[in-house]
């Protein structure tokens, strides 16, 4: 793929420096009264998340990344895969559990999911920001103590393991922050739904 | 249409304080015996540097300064003049930058580029701006002390580029005007070598709150020496593919004819009014930008 030349650098430019690809944040153009042209950028490492300061010169080439968003449908688990697929061509797409790391609490079957590909390799997933998921173990609670800030461990019907407020019963539907990982809300009350 | 009132009502503040600070330029000059001239826009022959660009118009090319021009009332007498007016640089855009800018010129025979560092802190005054410390740092000691280098010794352009928009300029003090003085010959476009220390330039720029505002030289006059700094700023564009501009052959005659011992300045008014005003951005300055 050809390459960017610095001039067409701009804010939300992806560019891939040393194969890692990088986003431009915040992006100055810079000419000291003789000098040559420069390109002041911050720069969000898309892989990492992490941000750093890189001026470029005008003669500069920079690298060009082969990135890909998908909007899939998470399906299955199979094995240490977890199965997608294309919502308009229904092909399936797999990705690695070691890719998908801690999300694999947050996915949920029909779940639709933004997929960042870089070289064909999942580096990024724009997971809904809350999920729900029915409590299926915890210590019973006190009706009326509705504290907040006492906790006590639940698990939920997929296994993961959360903090909830003390009020929260067997049977309840609770909401997950999935940038956190942290108990969010209540829904639903056993009984209640 | 709304949305333009509106902007063109928030700045007009800002356009009233450059108005009058044009006003006291011009009487700034008038009062101390210089000569507004106007020279023309429109070159065969824009000058020739490694790093600036001018937009073609016509078979000719909007002018990117008009310092040749100027040279030449120089060179046939003209003692002290001083021009306000647009120049054009191609491909130059940003908060800091716009392609079209107003630039102001101003030359005096009989003097250096010390005697111009006194004309800027008088017109300063004069413009509105209040009295402030002036600190006047040589580039060598701002280099060795924010970036661990001494370009005036050993030269590297891509370096001195890097670190002075990277490591040097943010390092200026912003709470007075900063000006760093004495470049390395190689990067002293058209000043002169410095007597006595030919690895210099005499050539200083002026920072007002970390921006920079002015280009001021002691003037080359020897017509050799330009002629090599034309070549080797023509090599330069035609290794990095970038179009080379004839040469000025009427500004090289008057160069030949004799140029008096001169220094001159070119100031960013657009820039002098952000710093005067406050303003972050060109646009709190400019009525219109495209």
């Amino acid at each position: 793929m050809a390459d960017y030349s610095a001039s067409d650098l701009r804010k939300g430019l992806k560019i891939e420096l040393e194969g890692v690809p990088f986003e431009i944040t915040e992006f100055q153009f810079v000419k000291p009264g003789k000098g040559a042209a420069m390109y002041k950028c911050r720069i969000r490492n898309m892989m990492t998340g992490g941000t750093q300061d890189r001026t470029f010169r005008e003669v500069e080439k920079i690298g060009k990344p082969d990135i890909m968003s998908r909007e899939l449908v998470y399906t299955y688990q199979s094995g240490d895969h977890f199965v997608f697929s294309d919502p308009e061509t229904y092909e399936e797409v797999e990705i690695n559990a070691e890719a998908i790391g801690d999300r694999k609490w947050f996915l949920k079957e029909e779940m639709h999911v933004d997929i960042l590909f870089h070289n064909g390799k999942p580096i990024d997933f724009d997971l809904p920001v809350f999920i729900e998921r029915e409590v299926i173990d915890t210590e019973p609670g006190f009706r009326g103590d509705t504290a907040n800030n006492v906790t006590k461990p639940a698990r939920l019907d997929n296994d993961y393991e959360v903090q909830v407020p003390i009020f929260i019963n067997v049977g309840d539907i609770i909401r997950i922050d999935t940038r956190t990982g942290k108990y969010a809300d209540r829904v639903s009350s056993a009984g209640r739904k | 249409m709304a949305d333009e009132t509106a902007r063109l009502l928030a700045i007009k503040g800002n356009l009233e304080r450059r108005s009058r600070m044009l006003g006291s330029i011009r009487r700034f000059f008038s009062d101390h015996g210089f000569m507004e001239v106007e020279t023309p826009v429109r070159l065969p022959a824009p000058a020739l540097e490694a790093h600036i660009d001018a937009e073609p118009s016509g078979e000719f090319f909007l002018r990117t300064s008009p310092e040749l021009h100027m040279k030449r009332l120089l060179a046939a007498g003209y003692e002290n003049i001083f021009q306000l007016g647009p120049c054009f640089r191609k491909g130059e855009r940003g908060d800091r930058h716009h392609p079209e800018y107003t630039m102001l010129e101003w030359y005096r025979a009989g003097t250096d580029y010390l005697g111009i560092l006194d004309d800027t802190k008088a017109l300063l005054a004069a413009a509105g701006f209040p009295d402030q410390p002036w600190e006047i740092i040589p580039v060598a000691d701002a280099f060795r002390r924010h970036a661990g280098w001494d370009p005036t010794q050993n030269f590297d352009e891509a370096r001195f580029d890097l670190d002075l928009v990277d490591r040097v300029e943010p390092a200026l003090p912003v709470d007075r005007a900063v000006v760093l003085i004495d470049y390395p010959i190689q990067a002293g476009a058209f000043a002169r070598p410095k007597p006595g220390a030919e690895h210099l330039a005499e050539r200083w720029e002026l920072y007002l709150g970390g921006l920079e505002i002015a280009n001021a030289y002691s003037e080359l006059t020897d017509p050799g020496e330009q002629a090599a700094r034309f070549a080797a700023a023509a090599a330069a564009r035609e290794h990095m593919g970038k179009p080379v501009y004839p040469l000025d052959e009427a500004f090289m005659a008057a160069l030949r004819a004799g140029l008096p011992p001169c220094g001159g300045i070119a100031l960013g008014v657009d820039r002098l009014a952000m710093a005067l005003t406050g303003a972050a951005t060109l646009d709190d300055v400019m009525a219109f930008r495209h």
